[in-house]
């Protein structure tokens, strides 16, 4: 190759390329970066930037941009990787050297979107990615060849391994590649690419197969209209199962230790004291009651993240298309609503790869219905305590893990219905477009996967220790103050600032059978669901006299609540009006505050309605 | 022919993507995503409820299409 000029002591490159090719998981290997990768299309729909020294001592400035198929982009993740390539992002320079990521298993696709870059008239560098897999397939590349007919420095890659990176960085390190002359961009030169392609592929690749024989035989079952949905099923069935029988020892020894713990700690205060009560009943009863979900939130997300490595998702949203299709929802939509699985803020975000704007208002007033993990501790902590233990249809299903099951299973139903009244409403009759590709199958990384589940830890803990630990310590305050008056025979709490709120709010709860206590948990259950359950423990705590409340808060809601209660809580909380971020982020996203009000709004209401006829019902029935 | 009612497994070229309205961002992406004269394609496999959507290899890829994207295909049946 010619050098262009000498060796800079700073230079900017950009890493782009079609979806899924592993630009991110380039970008982590290169930087140290720990960024989200998984198995298929539109992980990154975001910039992200990061920087490493190369072994010369020249600094490099690394941005990872979302994957797109062409420079014609139709979505707003897209956009901003066209933008960023033609120099014409807002404050953001053109990157001094662009790296062109291919998948090297399949390049017939990707070496389009290579000679569109090409033609910028940019310095273009290509790196072969996934170059194992390649030749474990028996693809062979002749990459001199290549790089000759290409006119570009071609390297290969291995994105997953440890030291697949070093021919990228030795050339990167090196002189700058000479831009090709800019070439217009008009339809014939456009159609011209493809032709340049088979040329490029004849000259320069040998593929015994164009797919994977093993992901033919998988997709021969997985994709199967009758055992494809059966294995779908007999899988999301397994997962709910295994939150609840893998959980309880880990979840017995949180507890435990939590309970040694806060006895240990306040043994030395006087038992009357406020900082006593603050310790016992605010911190350790709220937080503890949260705390102990974390190994069910764990297993949730090893499962999902499985799932993500492996390719399967993709098959998943095929399997499930046309239930997407009838609800009026782009098949895009597919991956945004798995994301709010984990959290809707993430789900909502991901919303950038659909390409219609009313699609994409659609996917984000229907995602903060997926049942997030923050619901997940106020599901389980109501499930463990009213639903018994038993084992159903043959003794094979947890009857625990079939309500669990349902109700996930009756947030994808509502998001389902809500998006058709939405279309209804509308009267849209426009296309929604599916268009995905289907990755070929890959090994889930056991790295991937830790890091995967450290970082919910991570999340976990950090939000347990701020915002769900500042909301208890503050309930606690709120709960104890003002105290009773002399003589008085009810609990303190009934006197206190939260009491008051609490018994006040139940004039409006009491319909759908909330208590005060259960009125007081909601409020600060707004910033972050997860909190209600920390603030009953604390409520309860404050509120009785019972030596078993600090840890068991399951215990306690079992003997003093009502089966109806429960459930009614249970089907509140499918619907639970937004939290504070998810309303936040929709702001951000549509730049409305209309539909941030049609968000909350309708969700409410939802929630309302659904807790009552439940409550109604089971009262019946009981 | 239209690649959405060519038969599964049956193996054909595709002809051309026709725009369903003027200036039509799907067939343009379809073009991009290598939808063009001569390029052999397959009906892989179809969704389990009403055949929609289709699974469709084209090169060494596979894409989920469906059926109204699909039809904006022109293929050539060919002899198996």
């Amino acid at each position: 190759m010619s050098a262009s000029t000498l060796p800079l002591s700073s230079l900017r490159i950009a890493l782009v390329g079609n979806p899924n090719c592993g630009k991110t998981a380039l970008f982590n290997l290169l930087t140290g970066g720990r960024q989200k990768v998984a198995n298929y299309a539109g992980v990154t729909v975001e910039r992200k930037e990061g920087r490493f020294t190369a072994p010369s001592g020249r600094v490099l400035h690394v941005l990872d941009l979302p994957g797109t198929y062409s420079f014609d982009a139709n979505s707003p993740d897209e956009q901003i990787t066209r933008d960023v390539c033609q120099g014409t992002h807002p404050g953001e320079p053109a990157p001094d050297l662009i790296v062109c990521v291919a998948d090297a298993t399949n390049l017939r696709l990707h070496l389009r979107f290579v000679l569109e870059v090409k033609r910028l008239g940019r310095p273009v560098l290509l790196a072969l990615n996934m170059m194992d897999t390649a030749r474990r397939r028996g693809i062979a590349i002749d990459v001199a060849e290549l790089q000759r007919r290409l006119g570009v420095p071609v390297v290969e890659t291995v994105a997953v391994k440890r030291g697949g990176a070093q021919a990228l960085i030795a050339r990167v390190d090196g002189e700058v590649p000479m831009a090709a002359p800019l070439q217009p961009d008009d339809a014939a030169s456009r159609a011209d690419l493809h032709a340049q392609v088979r040329e490029l592929l004849t000259a320069s690749v040998r593929m015994p197969r164009a797919t994977a024989l093993l992901d033919d035989a998988i997709d021969r079952w997985a994709l199967h209209p009758v055992f494809g949905l059966a294995i779908l099923a007999v899988l999301m069935f397994l997962i709910f199962q295994a939150v609840f029988s893998w959980a309880a020892p880990l979840m017995d020894g949180i507890e435990a230790g939590m309970t040694a713990l806060g006895a240990w700690l306040t043994q030395a205060l006087p038992a009357g004291s406020a900082l006593h009560s603050l310790l016992n009943d605010g911190i350790f009863a709220g937080l503890g009651a949260v705390l102990v979900f974390l190994p069910q939130i764990l297993i949730l997300f090893l499962f999902i993240l499985i799932l993500e490595e492996s390719g399967y998702l993709p098959r998943a949203a095929f399997l499930l298309d046309r239930m997407m299709f009838k609800a009026g929802l782009t098949g895009r939509a597919f991956i945004p609503l798995l994301s709010s699985f984990a959290c809707a803020v993430p789900g909502i975000m991901a919303t950038r790869s659909i390409t219609d704007p009313r699609d994409r208002l659609t996917t984000i007033l229907v995602a903060p219905l997926m049942t997030c993990s923050a619901r997940l501790p106020v599901y389980t902590l109501l499930i463990a305590a009213f639903i018994p233990r038993r084992h159903v249809v043959f003794g094979l299903f947890n009857l625990q893990g079939i309500v669990l099951f349902t109700l996930y299973l009756l947030g994808i139903v509502s998001a389902l219905v809500v998006a058709s009244v939405i279309k209804r409403l509308r009267r849209d009759k426009s296309e929604h477009a599916l268009l995905m590709e289907l990755p070929a199958y890959r090994m889930p990384q056991l790295r991937d996967v830790a890091l995967g589940l450290w970082q919910r830890t991570v999340i976990f803990l950090r939000r347990v220790g701020g915002i769900i630990l500042s909301l208890t310590v503050l309930l606690w305050f709120l709960s104890s103050f003002p105290g009773a008056p002399a003589g008085a025979t009810e609990p303190a709490i009934d006197f206190s600032l939260a009491g008051r709120l609490g018994h006040a709010m139940h004039y409006l709860f009491a319909p759908i059978g909330f208590n005060w206590q259960i009125c007081i948990a909601l409020v600060p259950g707004l910033a972050a669901r997860e909190v209600a359950v920390s603030a009953l423990g604390t409520v309860y705590a404050m509120s009785g006299s019972d030596p078993a409340l600090v840890s068991q808060l399951g215990t306690v809601i079992a003997r003093q609540w009502s089966l109806a209660t429960a459930l009614s809580l249970l089907a509140w909380y499918v619907f639970a009006p937004q939290c504070m971020s998810t309303l936040a982020v929709i702001r951000r996203e549509t730049n409305s505050w209309r539909y941030v009000a049609i968000s909350a709004g309708y969700m409410f209401a939802l929630a309302y309605a659904a807790a009552l006829l439940t409550y109604q019902l089971a009262r019946m029935l009981a | 022919m239209r690649l959405s009612n060519l038969p599964k497994g049956a193996p054909a070229v595709v002809d051309c993507v026709d725009d369903a309205h003027p200036s039509d961002p799907i067939a343009q992406r379809l073009r991009d995503l290598g939808f063009v004269d001569g390029e052999p394609v397959r009906v892989v496999a179809t969704g389990p409820m009403g055949g929609d959507p289709l699974l469709i290899q084209i090169g060494s890829t596979r894409f989920a299409l469906r059926r109204s994207e699909a039809a904006r295909v022109a293929v050539r049946p060919e002899a198996a």
